[in-house]
């Protein structure tokens, strides 16, 4: 379990989060969105402990991660696995490599065992090993870098929990709907508890079963898809406007006007 | 009261970011004697910092070296003391030019890449994914670094030394006419051990002071792209004025030391 205590958090004097509360049960999925800037990738950052919250708590498995020694941070990391925005591929590194960077880091298992794990993860996110093992991050396609990120974050650790940070932006429609069925796959077949970061309306409502809207630092939304389509708050409705006067027919009965379940 | 109010700042900037340098630094030499060792990027590091560098050291080697001796050759014709060619370029190549010109050369090029790579890293949540993956980046890729310079650069001085001083044997045989064998036994005479001491002495702070300084900008860089510049020129001017001012410092305190080995 996830949750997060009346989070403060600043860079300097810059204040990023402010009396951010939520929590995120074992295998459940909840989309965080909001504006860009208003602090939704910090909150990765707080749960995987790459930040320190000046005040309240981060609990992950009922400890909090910010008040922890680094050895015991690095613990709690093997229970999560994190997809950064544009995938942070080492791109020094193969795909082969970056898929099984933390195998060839920790385990001495031999390559030969290694080389076949890894084969076997990129099938499993979509991809053929023969075509792209060899190859260099630069050398994939924005979809494809995302799905050997999630394939590296799988590999690693065999995660419990896993964070995505916006990992449909810049996509095009198509790599975008390969990406979203994967994680709705692993979130269905792995039963991990999945935080997705994003400012992308549309995917947000494929993905989750629970909707976070942080707005300029503050937790605006906290509910399900219902309580988020009748949500009357200011600062909910002017980040859902936008999406909601581009959509026309039958996505806009879909969406909104009808209102189904994700 | 405007320009003292800059130079307020300036000195209070410059006392903060030396302090974090200081901190930086002890971490760097803490990691080098933790237990995790990573000989595969060390090997890979020495191969791009020392043959890397090569062709560089030997161009500077054998261009500085047939410079000062051209120029030490005329002034010393007109005294009649041109035999003395080969003491005043083994004292002044081993002792001063051969580190100087190899640390600044190594800061051009090496201190530039360690930064702009570190910078251009972190800038794409590489070294945050290290962390997530369970790796120390500082040992992964600062140390590595440091070792190699340590090892890279006094090997790098020496070639230097070595080219410079054929650099001036040919300005001494073809131009000022001096023979061979009196030019080499001049030299040899200089080849003392107190010379050669200072003369690798100064690599070995040189890479010490490259690679902190290098490492700290890389790790420290922020802003993106225009970020990772700034830092790469930073680092490049500092570990250049550094090199500098330490030289003198060195041949300051340590010729006091060992004046009888001269």
């Amino acid at each position: 379990m996830i949750e997060l205590k009346n989070v403060d958090f600043s860079y300097g004097d810059h204040s990023v989060l402010r009396n951010i509360s939520f929590t995120v049960d074992d295998s459940e999925a909840v989309v965080v969105m909001g504006p860009s800037g208003s602090g939704k990738s910090t909150i990765l950052r707080l749960i995987l402990g790459l930040e320190t919250s000046q005040r309240g708590e981060v609990n992950v498995d009922h400890r909090d991660i910010c008040r922890m020694n680094e050895k015991s941070k690095r613990r709690i990391r093997r229970k999560i696995g994190m997809v950064f925005q544009d995938g942070a591929l080492f791109d020094s590194l193969s795909v082969g490599e970056n898929v099984g960077y933390y195998l060839i880091e920790h385990t001495a298992l031999p390559w030969k065992e290694i080389g076949l794990r890894v084969r076997s993860m990129l099938g499993f996110v979509g991809l053929d090993a023969d075509e792209v093992i060899d190859k260099l991050p630069d050398q994939l396609s924005g979809g494809m870098r995302r799905r050997v990120a999630i394939g590296r974050a799988l590999l690693s650790t065999d995660p419990e929990i896993m964070l995505y940070d916006e990992p449909t932006t810049g996509l095009d429609p198509y790599a975008t709907r390969n990406v979203v069925n994967l994680i709705n796959k692993l979130h269905r077949e792995r039963t991990v508890s999945t935080i997705v970061v994003t400012h992308q309306i549309a995917d947000a409502f494929a993905m989750a079963d629970r909707y976070v809207v942080v707005y300029r630092g503050e937790l605006a939304f906290d509910g399900s898809y219902e309580q988020l389509r009748d949500c009357r708050d200011t600062r909910v409705q002017e980040f859902l406007a936008p999406f909601r006067d581009s959509m026309t027919g039958v996505f806009k009965r879909k969406f909104f006007d009808g209102g189904i379940s994700p | 009261m405007a320009i003292l109010s800059a130079f307020d700042n300036w000195l209070k900037h410059a006392a903060y970011e030396s302090q974090r340098l200081f901190f930086f630094s002890a971490r760097m030499v803490g990691a080098l004697f933790s237990r995790r060792f990573y000989l595969r990027e060390t090997m890979e590091q020495m191969y791009l910092i020392g043959v890397g560098s090569m062709v560089l050291i030997v161009l500077t080697g054998i261009f500085a070296g047939q410079g000062f001796a051209l120029a030490f050759s005329m002034e010393l014709m007109d005294f009649g003391a041109k035999n003395y060619l080969g003491r005043i370029m083994a004292i002044s190549i081993i002792r001063e030019l051969g580190p100087v010109l190899t640390g600044v050369m190594f800061a051009a090029r090496v201190a530039a890449g360690i930064t702009a790579e570190i910078g251009a890293m972190k800038s794409s949540n590489q070294l945050d994914a290290m962390v997530a993956f369970g790796i120390d980046p500082l040992k992964k890729l600062a140390v590595p670094r440091l070792i190699a310079l340590i090892i890279m650069l006094p090997a790098m001085t020496v070639i230097c030394d070595v080219i410079a001083l054929f650099g001036g044997w040919v300005i001494a045989t073809l131009v000022a006419h001096v023979t061979s064998t009196m030019y080499w036994s001049a030299v040899r005479e200089r080849l003392v051990f107190g010379n050669i001491f200072v003369g690798l002495l100064k690599p070995v702070l040189f890479s010490f002071v490259i690679a902190f300084i290098s490492c700290y900008k890389g790790f420290s860089s922020a802003g993106g792209t225009k970020g990772v510049g700034r830092a790469t020129t930073n680092s490049v001017v500092l570990c250049s004025i550094t090199i500098l001012i330490g030289n003198f410092f060195i041949t300051r305190v340590v010729f006091n030391w060992i004046k009888g080995y001269l």
